[in-house]
């Protein structure tokens, strides 16, 4: 997980696993998970498989649209705290603690049924173009999960906007650079850098809470795996599967940032 | 509703606790149990901590309460039926768990080796050791931790609303249902829960100070 253990050579790295003790462990474990293969019903497999992929697809989808703009959201709003005049840092601060403050699922359920309730009274919303978006359940998703990672995602970028020294600003200024320069070369690189082991925390919670949209009706993985257990009433297999599609794009999601860390600068600040 | 919250309050406190007692457990076993229990533990924060709660609270809560009732068939009792409150703390306290394990154990860690070396020199037996030194002293680094575990379990109780139980997430949406007041009736829970997480912050804090009591300040340390 951290960039140590990626620094271990294969070698060291054989031995670690290859411990007395951890031999039967795996083996154990091996065991289990033949048990389950051959002792449990795995034939609806081939019936849902295509929908499943549809399922992963769609959650990764979500993950990387709502990560993408909660990010692009959360720098304003980490920067309004930071460095802001108060008529920006309140709002900001304000709508960082509504948002930490209150669960998602409940966030997620006032957008979809209570906003999603008031739209069809108004005639100018239903003409208007929006109207087949609003209609749908996924851009409610969408906007929740956004709001939800910006929220979270904008406290820690105060902390590392303001974790950046300031002789590093006063550098750049004393060197005549315009704010927006400054802002660009300077200030946003550095406290990117000092976010990101935080950002892959904060990645891998917001796909732990990518499921959640199925309560709305976005048919994600998760959605997939209740319908495979009403139509099958089999109540263990697609969950345990569905933990281990969920495990394995955590797994991923771990190495990548993994990787991006290794390769940023060290020594900052 | 105030039902609802007063269910979401009583998971949330019992989750934490009995998350509290598998972490101090898990993060001793962790740091100073052999290797299997270390390995087997390593799996269990490693597992629990990749799946995301709503599907391990669905797997623990069908799983957990079929397993109860078939070891009770299998013994030879009636089968019983497992009150939403109990398998709810459950399984909340089990994620809980594996999180707090996390915490306590760097919090461990934190600890001047000396403090723990000064108790065993003293001739202390590993449970008064525990109760005088560790945890004590242990606190101040670990109570930021898990006061952010406290508020993601008062938010996760939300979450036992997919299973059915009836807390405040569930109430609420019944009520909107009912009365097709549903901005309202979200806004107004929304705010209980901003209510509850502040509330909590203030009692967070007044708990930090005094945990920290003696302690150096940070500020005066610069």
């Amino acid at each position: 997980m951290s960039a140590e253990a990626s620094t271990i050579d294969l070698a060291a790295r054989a031995s670690i696993w290859l411990k007395p003790h951890r031999i039967v462990l795996i083996l154990i474990a091996l065991a289990l998970v033949l048990c389950a293969a051959f002792f449990m019903r795995w034939d609806w497999l081939p019936q849902y498989w295509e929908m499943g992929l549809l399922g992963i697809w769609r959650a990764l989808w979500i993950l990387a649209v709502t990560c993408a703009l909660g990010f692009a959201l959360a720098v304003p709003l980490g920067l309004a705290q930071a460095g802001g005049p108060f008529w920006f840092a309140v709002p900001a601060k304000i709508f960082c603690t509504i948002i930490r403050g209150t669960p998602l699922l409940l966030q997620l359920w006032l957008l979809y049924y209570g906003l999603g309730s008031i739209f069809p009274q108004y005639p100018w919303i239903r003409e208007s173009w929006l109207w087949p978006y609003l209609r749908q359940a996924w851009p409610y998703a969408v906007v929740a999960l956004t709001f939800s990672f910006a929220g979270y995602e904008g406290e820690v970028m105060r902390g590392a906007f303001a974790g950046v020294p300031r002789g590093q600003l006063e550098a750049a200024r004393a060197f005549g650079m315009s704010r927006w320069k400054i802002f660009r070369r300077i200030w946003l690189p550095q406290a990117f850098y000092r976010a990101l082991p935080t950002l892959t925390g904060e990645t891998v919670l917001q796909l732990k809470s990518t499921p959640l949209v199925a309560t709305i009706s976005v048919i994600d993985i998760f959605a997939v795996s209740s319908k495979v257990r009403q139509d099958t009433y089999l109540t263990y297999e697609p969950l345990l599967l569905l933990a281990l599609i969920y495990m394995t794009i955590t797994g991923i999601l771990v190495f990548v940032f993994s990787r991006i860390e290794a390769r940023i600068p060290v020594k900052i600040g | 509703m105030l039902v609802g919250l007063l269910h979401s309050l009583e998971i949330a406190i019992g989750a934490t606790c009995l998350g509290l007692l598998i972490g101090t457990a898990g993060a001793f076993g962790k740091l100073y149990g052999g290797p299997v229990t270390r390995d087997l533990l390593a799996v269990y924060t490693t597992v629990v901590r990749a799946v995301p709660e709503l599907v391990l609270i669905l797997l623990l809560y069908y799983a957990g309460t079929d397993l109860i009732n078939q070891v009770l068939t299998a013994i030879g009792y009636q089968r019983v039926d497992i009150s939403g409150l109990a398998a709810g703390i459950f399984v909340l306290g089990f994620v809980q768990g594996a999180y707090s394990t996390e915490v306590i154990r760097g919090a461990i860690l934190a600890i001047p080796q000396g403090q723990i070396e000064a108790a065993r020199a003293y001739g202390m037996s590993p449970g008064l050791m525990l109760r005088r030194i560790t945890l004590p002293a242990m606190l101040p680094f670990a109570i930021p931790g898990l006061a952010n575990l406290w508020l993601i379990a008062t938010k996760d109780t939300a979450l036992l609303a997919v299973v059915g139980f009836f807390e405040l997430t569930l109430a609420t949406r019944q009520a909107a249902g009912v009365t097709k007041a549903y901005l309202l009736f979200y806004l107004a829970a929304g705010a209980l829960y901003l209510a509850l997480s502040l509330f909590s912050n203030v009692i967070i804090g007044r708990v930090e100070a005094w945990s920290r009591r003696g302690m150096p300040s940070v500020k005066e340390a610069r």
